[in-house]
């Protein structure tokens, strides 16, 4: 490779991170003027954590996790965060692609010089940044109310877990987008594929009470998975970095599962009726 | 009509033929055994406006998107600004601007913010509120751009496909569905680009959206050119014959007509007559020396040419039957 192609290279590289991080600043500023974005994205995990913890959690109850017991009420916090980090990364890039492609949005887009991969990465990025923002907020409300807090030995792997699973619940969304055909069916689809889950994967009822054949179910999808992984990171007990490597294995190998198939079925144009 | 439109010949009236900016030749497009487009050629000349005529269902919109590059044809030679649309990167995307047929503003931004995100996906763009200011948005810049008027949505939408500057703009059906003055604030915006050299293909089924805007009119039915002319002269317009009509007083009767015109003439009921004619002047001073020798006034003389939309109806139904 001669110094003008690297050079080249290094210029196609610079312009495409430019360009995802164009997307990415519209594409947020977007999700934050929409009102049913914010309300199912941000309000809803904080209305279900307190709600959750307050029905559930009190006087002195206690769930068992690895190596002891937690207040019930702080083990909502990574249960409700795995549903805030799936309605961020997932469901909302889900209904947004969607109506984005069905509006002719997309197409235009494609009609422009922007590479597809800056568009794909620009809106991923948006997903991953709610994500955070959304976990942040449940920390820090339970901190706030049920007196739980991170250990600053597992935090790094708190962020790792959250970003690793935020990209691909965001690589399984673009999956389902290009599966779905209607706008309107967009919101409906992702619900009936994520209620049953969170039931089965500790996000509403803490696994220890969930019968062994249930477990066995939600253990083939990512969403046990994702919350093990939010669990072992946040849970006061875990000795070590508290990084589960194999339950973020699997959350991963989802997501790159659900890329193959995006990468295969996406399309621009609309596929209405 | 003298032409046959099944002959119709490729347009060759760009100065020097390589000078095209769009050059298709023998397009043939098939969806299944479908046969949508059946061997069309046609050239765009630099600067120029097109526009491209044709009833539902003609193969207007499957002839743009093979032209923007969105369709891969079945057969055929295209070449937009000298590049295969089908094969043509992001380097050719430069340089052309679409208006789709259906297409909802950016969701959550505003009119500036819609041109900022597009403004970014190009290298060399054009100025934002210059933009903005050419399609008469500049009042509505701050506003959210989903919130706007069906007009001026269409408005961004010709501002989106000019920001980055390209040579040429496709706009497909530009004003379908608009209320007339919404319809002309969009013709306007579009005759204001001849002013900045950009060539226009557009495709429309409204004859005065033709008249009004284009150079050159390309009329497509069935999947094949069946006309081409100028808004003048389409279908043989400029030489149909022109129809002369006035009411006769009550003092004078149909007989008193001169000699030289009573052939033409056909008779209506109250007095009303009705010539055809290839030689509208000619007739008319015949007709101007009869009244003043005998000293009558035709207050309702009404001379008439065929209309583009009369021509365009009669090689639609000729081409239907």
């Amino acid at each position: 490779m001669t110094n003008a192609d690297r050079a080249a290279q290094h210029d196609v590289k610079r312009t495409f991170t430019r360009l995802a991080t164009h997307q990415f600043r519209y594409d947020l500023r977007a999700f934050f003027r929409n009102r049913q974005s914010q309300f199912f994205t941000l309000a809803l995990p904080v209305l279900f954590l307190i709600i959750f913890a307050s029905v559930f959690g009190g006087h002195d109850r206690t769930v068992a996790v690895a190596g002891g017991h937690i207040d019930t009420a702080v083990s909502y916090v990574p249960g409700i965060m795995t549903l805030g980090l799936i309605a961020a990364a997932f469901i909302n890039l889900v209904i947004s692609v969607i109506a984005q492609r069905e509006a002719g949005v997309l197409k235009r887009r494609r009609a422009t010089p922007v590479p597809a991969g800056a568009i794909i990465a620009g809106r991923a990025l948006t997903g991953v940044v709610t994500a955070l923002g959304i976990a942040g907020l449940l920390l820090v409300i339970g901190w706030a109310a049920f007196d739980a807090h991170v250990p600053a030995r597992t935090a790094p792997a708190l962020g790792l877990t959250i970003v690793v699973g935020a990209f691909s619940f965001c690589c399984l969304g673009y999956a389902l987008a290009s599966l779905v055909r209607d706008a309107d069916a967009a919101q409906p689809v992702t619900q009936a594929v994520m209620l049953p889950l969170y039931f089965i994967s500790g996000v509403f009822v803490p696994v220890s009470t969930l019968p062994h054949w249930l477990l066995n179910i939600a253990t083939v999808f990512p969403v046990r998975h994702l919350a093990a992984a939010l669990l072992t990171a946040y849970n006061p007990h875990t000795r070590g970095s508290g990084l589960a490597t194999g339950d973020l294995l699997i959350v991963a190998a989802w997501g790159a599962g659900g890329l193959i198939v995006a990468l295969r079925r996406f399309t621009w144009n609309p596929r209405g009726h | 009509m003298t032409t046959n439109a099944k002959t119709v010949q490729p347009s060759t009236s760009c100065a020097e033929h390589s000078d095209a900016v769009v050059a298709v030749r023998g397009l043939v497009m098939r969806y299944g055994r479908r046969e949508v487009l059946r061997g069309i050629d046609l050239d765009v000349c630099p600067g120029e406006i097109l526009a491209f005529l044709g009833p539902n269902g003609a193969g207007k919109t499957t002839t743009l998107e093979i032209l923007e590059g969105f369709r891969t044809r079945s057969d055929g030679d295209v070449t937009v600004l000298g590049a295969d649309p089908a094969e043509a990167g992001p380097e050719w995307r430069e340089r052309v601007g679409v208006v789709l047929q259906e297409c909802e503003p950016e969701p959550g931004l505003t009119v500036r913010e819609c041109l900022a995100l597009y403004a970014g996906y190009y290298r060399a763009p054009r100025d934002i509120d210059d933009t903005i200011a050419l399609v008469g948005l500049t009042d509505r810049c701050d506003a959210i751009a989903s919130q706007l008027s069906g007009g001026q949505r269409r408005r961004l939408d010709v501002a989106l496909a000019l920001i980055g500057d390209p040579d040429i703009v496709f706009l497909d059906e530009p004003t379908t569905g608009f209320d007339p003055s919404a319809r002309r604030a969009a013709w306007e915006v579009i005759a204001g680009l001849r002013q900045l050299g950009k060539t226009i293909f557009l495709t429309t089924h409204y004859m005065d959206e033709a008249e009004y805007l284009a150079d050159r009119i390309v009329v497509l039915v069935g999947g094949r050119i069946v006309a081409e002319g100028t808004p003048m002269s389409l279908g043989g317009r400029e030489r149909m014959t022109a129809t002369i009509s006035f009411t006769l007083p009550a003092s004078v009767a149909a007989r008193d007509l001169p000699a030289s015109l009573a052939p033409l003439a056909e008779f209506g009921p109250d007095g009303g007559v009705f010539m055809r004619t290839e030689s509208a002047l000619v007739h008319l001073q015949m007709l101007a020396d009869w009244t003043l020798t005998h000293g009558i006034d035709l207050p309702d003389l009404v001379v008439r040419r065929p209309s583009l939309e009369d021509v365009y109806l009669e090689l639609i139904a000729k081409e239907s039957r």
